[in-house]
């Protein structure tokens, strides 16, 4: 829906970036298979605008039946006005039909390109490595998702069909006005290219003014994100009044940019009308000094006639215009979703054969000289080695930055390994698919992940066949079954932000998913960081029991979790600097024994 | 919507009074113009005029294109005033209630809204004054003078007109009608796309590691389907717009014409072909000068159809305005002026708390009692969902207790102001908060003066040695959320802005987990030893953290189960004790 606010906006966007043909030509490319529906719709915009061009020149046809008729005795001879008439009837009549078909066509053509980019975006997200999450933030690609897609849907169907009509209206007009009159012609050109040229002053005035408004808003979004996020903290020190003094400052500033940039843009309309008269006034003034001039080609009905051409030659040259901001604005949107689209995929990984099922996995783990960086510069993990035996329980510890996360990305396949090997019993993970990697392993990360769906939904996710005595089962397990009974609708609760789940009770519930999907290896990735210990002693239990028969790695931070482990890899700055059980690992009073003193060293 | 119209001063209403007073004077100009027209019509028809009179039609109708030109602009700065220094008016109101909301006004309107609200909605607002309310004055007056002027000449005129504008009408207000609901709709659907997308992007390992890209696929198609097919309902019927709207408007100078040609046949030959012509000539130049009118009508009620097409939008986004400024916080200030001899006193009697309408059944806090002195430490320890956080935030007063009172320093809480009250009490919350800025002016947030030798002390107090290895030091920029520091550098950063605040309580929520086992020693000690005369209350997950804390509460479930030494407890608190026993092994004990 065209708003009537459109234009000024639209503009102001469009002027900023430069149009990228590239990305438009392989918008077009995308389109193919609308080919022939667009060709058609094309087709129609030009056959609409013929009958508006017609349509203007048939009124003085009509006119002068009138005014002929006038100065004769008999009249008007309404059998000649009437077969006019009903000529022009059907020109609008059929006008009216092939724009309408012409946007249907396009709307149609639009929205499936549209559907079928968001379709694509979407499904890269789960084609592309993790390494492109790393450098993109979240609502860089949503943004892409719903704004970009948006702005392409909005823009082209209509600004396409539009640009057509609209050249050939102004061929048309110009040609039809020189063939009738090229005196009138020259005035009718002359006084509205005096209004556009009025109008592209302002509009370059108000640029700097609308740029320096979205600045504005820009900064108060920000300000008031950071104070509406923590407006705890700004109560606690009781720093409200100087925060507002902060946003009154750019509160002010916004007004003065508001307010040149809104008047500028109020201008248009009235510049563009006026225009529009001064067009009028020439014609007639011109016409009829023609007329008076005894030149018999100028009758009122050519008077008339002109002034619809005006309409029909300004007309074209302000669709255009907005078409051009329109494409703007489709460029730079199919430039970032294409921008996305190209980014380099994982590797097909479909010609591979070998198949590790799940229940007949031991659970034997070899990382055998293993050397990886996120990037080329800095080797995070250098010549790692260690050889893990069916059901031992493996932690992890080391300082922040030390590469534990990194073993767990290496092990997932997230990310691939620079140099040596991650064995499962005795197959190299790079022979097997990712998907067939994921199905060995449970796994529990840092960052709960729950999803707008039930509780239910979120504990079988993508599984099948889960009773509800399982459930009870797990979530008796994860101490989470008194929590559940708490709620009025059980599992079907909804999960959403008016429950207010706290981070341990999210965490638990990615627990219980971990153990519904039963996996025989398990990576724990400081997944009870956030859980009290007296939580973690009850999902611990449940663990001990999932753990059982199990190879699993554990991150913690808490070094009595992981007392228990049968290997600890003390990790610092990517190398395994230590290992050993707990025992072996104080006695040899390195650098495992001083992360664990500190813990308990007394204060005071 | 109207209730928003308080917000308007005097001069803006005086401007709004000058504006409609220039609108009048702009439709005046424009309805005059077809005047000229006759004239000029008349002269080609007559074809024996002078050219002078052409040229002085001309130029008053250009006079008057002229000044109902100036007439608009001076009428488009005056309007953009009123509306930009409304929506800033609205602004800072809407700013200045939310910062008196508590924290449970805060999660009703969740802070992405309030955002929208506050940027967005004004917006909204205030492009609907600046163009809106000068269609809404000026399309009327135009259509009402205009049908006036109309009406003086022929009734089967006037009625072509009135049966085109029924037809624009009556097929807007139902193409309007059919596709508002599913506009509402396609915003609903675009935040599930958002939802969707930010689930498969934030959960983006969670996914691979359940291979469950199908089923995220799947719930995507599912939204995107409904979408598309809202979008092409919607196209498809708005597209009917355009060409049903240059029918009408084509259509009615057809009419017109038509209606012309059978008037001019209408007129009775008396019997002097002189008058006849002169009659028929004066029926065509009212004929030109009527198109031109019926035009401006046409034109007057696009405009209001325009505003109809808007308004909706706009009243939604008054609405949610109102809202918010209608909204009282929970938390009422108290008479202030508080007398107390007392310092750093924390007492609590037989307090209970309840979320109230969440999907909880039961207390959040259920008759907490004790009490704490100047200088000492009291932590508190227990399970997640415990009620920690929401004990120690009733003592700044960020929720009121549904039941009992809490002290500070002998006196309840709510006969403080806020502010006396949040002086006396320093607070490093659970999650590091940093604001855009410098170090120091994050050390020294909120407080008046800024002393650079308090400043180092509290750096250093809070171990954070890291701001001496920067180049601009304490100076050095915070990025928006601070997210150039790490977890462990914020979260010291914030004890350094609570130790800086100086007060006779401070608050440590959690503060310590986030540092390591040796950092949180460190802090530690350097506090014990410093603070000596400061209460402070120290909420965390470790036993080594707490274990020498003057009193510890035990919480569970929102209940006491245990308060006393660690020694004590480890005695007479099961609960406790298998905390310890999870952390510690029995000898560590």
């Amino acid at each position: 829906m065209p708003g009537p606010f459109g234009p000024g906006r639209g503009m102001s966007q469009g002027a900023r970036e430069k149009t990228d043909f590239k990305a438009i030509k392989k918008l077009f490319a995308y389109c193919k298979a609308y080919l022939p529906a667009i060709i058609v719709a094309l087709l129609l915009a030009v056959a609409g605008a013929v009958t508006s061009i017609v349509g203007a020149d048939r009124v003085r046809g009509l006119i002068d039946i009138i005014t002929d008729g006038a100065k004769q005795l008999a009249g008007v001879d309404m059998s000649a006005f009437v077969s006019a008439a009903v000529v022009m009837v059907c020109l609008y009549g059929g006008g009216a039909i092939a724009n309408y078909l012409q946007q249907y066509i396009m709307a149609g053509v639009t929205q499936k390109t549209a559907k079928k980019l968001r379709t694509q975006i979407n499904q890269k997200i789960n084609k592309l490595p993790l390494k492109y999450f790393d450098t993109t933030t979240r609502g860089d690609i949503l943004s892409r998702v719903t704004n970009d897609v948006d702005t392409i849907s909005q823009t082209l169907g209509s600004t396409i069909a539009n640009l057509v009509n609209a050249i050939a209206l102004f061929v048309g007009v110009v040609i039809m006005m020189f063939v009738s009159n090229w005196v009138l012609a020259l005035v009718t050109i002359g006084t509205s290219i005096v209004g556009f040229l009025l109008m592209f002053v302002i509009l370059g005035k108000s640029q700097k003014y609308f740029n320096r408004r979205q600045e504005n808003l820009g900064e108060m979004n920000g300000q008031i994100e950071e104070v509406f996020t923590n407006h705890t903290v700004v109560k606690a020190y009781n720093a409200e009044e100087k925060q507002k003094e902060k946003f009154e400052n750019v509160n002010k500033k916004l007004f003065a940019n508001n307010w040149k940039s809104q008047s500028l843009a109020g201008l248009m309309q009235p510049l563009m009308g006026f225009a529009g008269n001064l067009s009028y006034v020439a014609i007639f003034i011109v016409g009829v000094a023609l007329a008076l001039s005894g030149s018999t080609a100028v009758t009122f009905g050519t008077i008339i006639s002109f002034t619809m051409y005006a309409n029909l030659f300004s007309q074209p040259l302000t669709t255009i215009a907005q078409s051009m901001a329109s494409i703007q604005q489709a460029s730079a949107a199919s430039k970032r979703i294409f921008e996305m689209l190209e980014e380099s995929e994982l590797v097909d990984e479909r010609g591979k054969i070998v198949m590790l099922p799940a229940e007949k996995v031991e659970g034997n783990v070899e990382f055998k000289n293993v050397k990886f960086g996120y990037n080329k510069e800095e080797e995070i993990i250098k010549n790692f080695s260690a050889d893990l035996r069916k059901g031992q329980k493996v932690a992890i510890v080391g300082p922040t930055g030390a590469g534990k996360t990194t073993i767990v990305n290496l092990l997932m396949r997230f990310y691939e390994v620079d140099e040596g090997d991650i064995l499962i019993d005795g197959v190299s993970i790079k022979d097997i698919t990712r998907e067939n990697v994921h199905d060995l392993f449970d796994m529990i990360l840092q960052d709960t992940w729950l999803f707008e769906g039930t509780i239910r939904e979120n504990l079988v996710y993508g599984k099948e066949g889960v009773t509800d005595e399982k459930l009870d089962e797990v979530c008796s397990a994860v101490g989470l079954k008194h929590f559940i009974q708490t709620l009025k609708k059980g599992y079907d609760t909804k999960l959403d932000n008016s429950l207010g789940l706290s981070e341990g009770q999210k965490q638990q519930l990615t627990i219980a998913r971990a153990m519904i999907k039963d996996s025989p290896l398990l990576i724990l990735d400081e997944a009870t960081s956030s859980v009290d210990t007296r939580t973690e002693i009850v999902i611990q239990e449940a663990m001990d029991k999932l753990t059982e028969g199990r190879t699993s790695f554990v991150i913690a931070h808490r070094l009595s979790t992981i007392k228990n482990a049968d290997v600890i890899l003390v990790l610092k700055d990517g190398d395994i600097i230590e290992q050993g059980d707990h025992e072996t690992l104080l006695a040899q009073n390195g650098f495992y024994a001083e992360l664990y003193n500190s813990q308990f060293a007394d204060v005071g | 919507m109207f209730k928003l119209l308080k917000y308007l001063k005097k001069t803006d209403w005086l401007l709004i009074a000058v504006s409609v007073g220039l609108i009048v004077v702009q439709v005046w100009l424009e309805l005059t113009m077809p005047d000229y027209t006759k004239a000029l019509t008349g002269i080609v028809l007559a074809g024996n005029a002078e050219m002078g009179e052409v040229w002085r039609n001309g130029g008053l109708m250009l006079a008057c294109a002229a000044g109902s030109l100036l007439a608009a602009i001076a009428c488009s700065v005056l309007i953009s005033k009123v509306a930009s220094s409304f929506s800033k008016t609205l602004r800072t109101e809407l700013f200045n209630k939310i910062s008196t909301f508590s924290d449970a006004e805060m999660k009703k309107f969740s802070t992405a809204s309030l955002i929208t609200r506050t940027t967005n909605d004004v917006m909204q607002m205030q492009n609907f004054m600046a163009m809106g309310v000068q269609l809404l004055f000026k399309a009327p007056i135009m259509a009402i003078w205009a049908i006036c002027k109309i009406s003086e000449t022929d009734i089967s005129w006037t009625t072509a007109v009135i049966v085109c504008v029924g037809v624009i009408v009556v097929c807007i207000g139902i193409l309007v009608g059919i596709c508002l609901p599913r506009f509402k709709k396609i915003q609903k659907l675009t935040d599930d796309i958002n939802n969707v997308t930010r689930e498969n992007v934030a959960g983006v390992r969670v996914v691979r590691a359940f291979n469950a890209e199908a089923y995220q696929e799947g719930k995507f198609e599912k939204v995107n389907d409904k979408i598309t097919k809202n979008h092409l309902f919607t196209s498809r019927a708005m597209g009917f717009m355009m060409p049903v709207m240059t029918i009408a408007m084509n259509g009615l100078s057809l009419a017109i014409y038509w209606i012309g040609a059978v008037l001019v046949n209408n007129i009775a030959f008396s019997g002097d072909p002189i008058a006849l012509m002169q009659s028929r000539g004066a029926l065509i130049e009212n004929m030109s000068a009527f198109s031109m009118y019926a035009m401006r009508v046409v034109m007057a009620f696009m405009m209001l159809i325009m505003i109809f097409i808007v308004l909706p939008r706009t009243m939604v986004s008054a609405k949610r305005i109102v809202e918010v400024l209608k909204t009282e916080p929970s938390i009422v200030d108290g008479k202030g002026t508080v007398k107390t001899d007392k310092v750093g006193e924390i007492e609590f009697r037989n307090v209970s708390f309840s979320y109230g309408d969440s999907g909880y059944s039961e207390c959040a806090l259920s008759n907490i009692s004790f009490k704490v002195n100047k200088g000492e430490t009291l932590a508190i320890i227990g399970a997640t969902g415990s009620s920690k956080t929401t004990l120690v935030n009733m003592i700044p007063r960020f929720h009121d207790a549904t039941d009992g009172e809490v002290l500070v320093d002998g006196v309840n809480v709510r006969d403080y102001s806020e502010k006396e009250l949040r002086d006396k009490i320093a607070l490093a919350t659970q999650k590091a908060v940093l604001f855009k800025g410098t170090i120091k002016e994050n050390i020294t947030y909120g407080a008046d003066e800024i002393d650079d030798e308090r400043v180092a002390q509290a750096v250093e107090l809070s171990h954070s040695d890291f701001v001496k290895d920067l180049e601009a030091g304490v100076d050095a920029e915070v990025a928006q959320g601070g997210t150039n520091f790490s977890g462990g550098q914020k979260q010291r950063l914030s004890i350094a802005r609570a130790l800086y605040k100086n007060a006779e309580i401070i608050i440590f929520d959690d503060t310590f987990s986030a540092l390591d086992y040796k950092t949180d020693m460190l802090v530690r000690k350097s506090i014990n030893e410093n603070l000596k005369d400061t209460t402070v209350i120290i909420v965390a997950q470790r036993i080594g953290t707490i274990k020498d804390a003057d009193k510890i509460l035990v919480l569970d479930e929102g209940k006491i189960v245990g308060q006393g030494t660690h020694k004590e407890l480890l005695e007479n608190c099961e609960i406790y004790k298998e905390i310890a026993l999870s952390q510690l092994s029995k000898e560590e004990l």
